[in-house]
């Protein structure tokens, strides 16, 4: 036996060992850690042609969705970036599914500045990652925030402050339904604008619609009738109209058939109907019905999700107006209560008078978001 | 350098090499996990060294004083024990009050009651799944999407253990008798007041 040999043996041991250590050191093996890291900086992840002078590459399209999430009165831009020659298979209408190396962007500002900035980018078949940004206060550039998110980057109102959200926050919503992508959808770019849509946007030139992906063939595979006819939210007048696509994009996130809460019952998610499709689960599934959570100071037995005629015993209104951690709806993304859409949702209760004349049939899903994908998991934290 | 001292090396390399192995495969490095076979039996372990008792199930005065009744294990605040309003706290760093079961806090947050954890379908966990338990304690959201879980519940310290405890616990929690128990939904605080 040589010295060669004994240090060869020592070194073998010492490797192992010290591998060992740092494995039981560094603990966390995310399952869900992205194979290629989101750069340090927003100036780096191509959403600019100029980083300096921030102009947009114009690759990456502008676009604006007909029903906004409320994110507290920020204010929004939007872009999305499809690789070169590819299409978004259209042929489920409800859930696009767009080719790989998909980018979108989201900013928010508050008081005319820029505060975080949002990537989403789709890096498998499938599989989203997400990537939060948070400005500088030179508002030359943003950098990338951890995984557990950031706190108080904005305060929005006094003592209230906008945060930066987890990674497990942004699945809460963008893993809960038919598609990841929850703001670029054919209702959403639909060309049929909806005139009372709470904190809508106007439709700038070069911003991307329904009809702009038809006419640039950036869309595969959508039902022609959508191209005769924009989709627009089938409700019995405008105001419920406004409010079904509100609900849409602000509960039925969550609150949608495929969903892991599919089983309280509760779907908000607007689904562009074909034939055999209910077109107002949102109607059928909160008007008169009794829910899991009841209005604190209604009569014993009066509270109903949606009690027509009585916002005050309605707890879908009484939870979208709390802002306390016991009862806020939605629970994550907002701070403050939005008062333009509760008086919508007021006015549309106040005018309800029962439940629809053929409500729809509401059964279980037969495929969950559960079934499609693993639970939120964390091995070894 | 002599055979023995050799041999006594090559142990050492193939024990920290296995230790390594075993490392990178995770559950021998917890202890736990090793000496309790079957995912039930590491959820009852978990649950009776984490404190899960401590407040779901509800406290009776016992010979030593404040105890479990575990008659009543982990069926969370007594359906039939309504709580009168919180009292005022005197001026000075006090925060919240609790009930004598310890299954209802009053604090900046409102009144929480602590939940049935035993799988009865109406009142319980019954109609949870893994996924939602498991997201829950992740998220600190109620069925992992909800409400948010209010304190005292330490769902932050939970949400750290791994996948393979967690599971465990949920296998345990739904290998109860389940115990119809319906626990008030949470007060909010008087508006106005401190969140």
């Amino acid at each position: 036996m040589t010295r060669k040999l004994t240090r060869m043996l020592l070194t073998l041991a010492a490797c192992a060992w010290a591998g060992a250590v740092a494995m039981r050191a560094g603990g966390a093996t995310d399952n869900d850690v992205p194979s290629a890291p989101p750069p340090g900086r927003l100036s780096e992840t191509g959403l600019y042609a100029d980083r300096d002078a921030l102009i947009i590459d114009q690759r990456n399209r502008p676009f604006t969705p007909q029903y906004p999430l409320w994110s507290d009165g920020a204010a929004k831009r939007r872009w999305v970036r499809l690789p070169d020659g590819a299409t978004i298979d259209a042929r489920d209408v409800n859930r696009w599914d767009f080719p790989v190396g998909t980018t979108f962007w989201k900013e928010f500002a508050f008081g005319g500045r820029k505060v975080e900035t949002r990537m989403f980018r789709k890096v498998a078949r499938d599989r989203w990652d997400f990537a939060s940004y948070a400005w500088q206060d030179d508002q030359r550039d943003a950098t990338l925030v951890p995984r557990d998110g950031l706190a108080r980057v904005a305060e929005v109102a006094p003592g209230k402050w906008h945060n930066i959200p987890s990674h497990d926050e942004c699945r809460a919503c963008h893993d809960a339904g038919r598609t990841e992508v929850l703001g670029f959808s054919a209702l959403q770019l639909s060309d049929d604008r909806d005139p009372l849509a709470p904190h809508a946007e106007p439709l700038e030139p070069g911003m991307v619609t329904l009809a702009s992906l038809v006419a640039e063939r950036r869309i595969a595979g959508l039902a022609s009738r959508l191209i005769t006819t924009p989709p627009r939210v089938a409700g019995r007048t405008p105001v419920e109209r406004a409010v079904l696509g509100y609900l849409s994009t602000n509960c039925g996130s969550c609150h949608n058939r495929e969903s892991s809460i599919a089983s309280l019952g509760l779907f908000l998610k607007y689904a562009i109907a074909s034939p055999r499709t209910c077109t107002a689960d949102a109607l059928a599934t909160t008007i008169g019905h009794t829910g899991h959570w009841a209005v604190p100071d209604a009569p014993d037995g009066t509270s109903r999700v949606v009690a027509p005629g009585a916002p005050a015993r309605s707890a879908l209104l009484r939870r979208a107006q709390s802002r306390r951690p016991s009862s806020q709806m939605p629970p994550i993304g907002t701070v403050l209560a939005d008062r333009d859409a509760l008086r919508l949702v007021t006015e549309w209760i106040d005018a309800l008078e029962g439940p629809p004349a053929a409500p729809c049939a509401v059964s279980a899903p037969a495929t969950t978001a559960a079934a499609r994908r693993p639970a939120t998991s964390r091995t070894g934290r | 350098m002599t055979h023995k001292t050799a041999t006594v090396l090559i142990a050492f390399a193939g024990i920290t090499l296995t230790t390594l192995i075993a490392t990178a495969s995770g559950p021998a490095q917890r202890p736990a996990a090793a000496t309790h076979r079957t995912p039930v039996e590491l959820g009852a372990y978990l649950v009776s060294t984490m404190g899960c008792h401590d407040c779901h199930t509800p406290w009776k005065l016992g010979p030593k004083g404040p105890e479990p009744d575990m008659s009543r294990a982990l069926t969370g605040h007594p359906e039939d024990l309504k709580m009168p309003p919180a009292p005022a706290l005197p001026a000075g760093p006090w925060m919240a009050s609790f009930a004598a079961t310890n299954t209802a806090w009053a604090g900046p947050w409102g009144v929480s009651f602590t939940a049935n954890l035993t799988p009865d379908k109406e009142t319980g966990l019954g109609d949870w799944t893994e996924e939602q338990f498991i997201a829950a304690l992740r998220t600190g959201k109620h069925q992992g999407k909800g409400r948010q879980i209010l304190p005292p519940m330490p769902w932050s310290v939970y949400g750290r253990l791994v996948d393979e405890e967690v599971k465990a616990l949920w296998a345990y929690l739904q290998s109860l008798a389940p115990v119809k128990n319906r626990v008030p939904q949470p007060i909010d605080p008087p508006e106005g007041s401190q969140r």
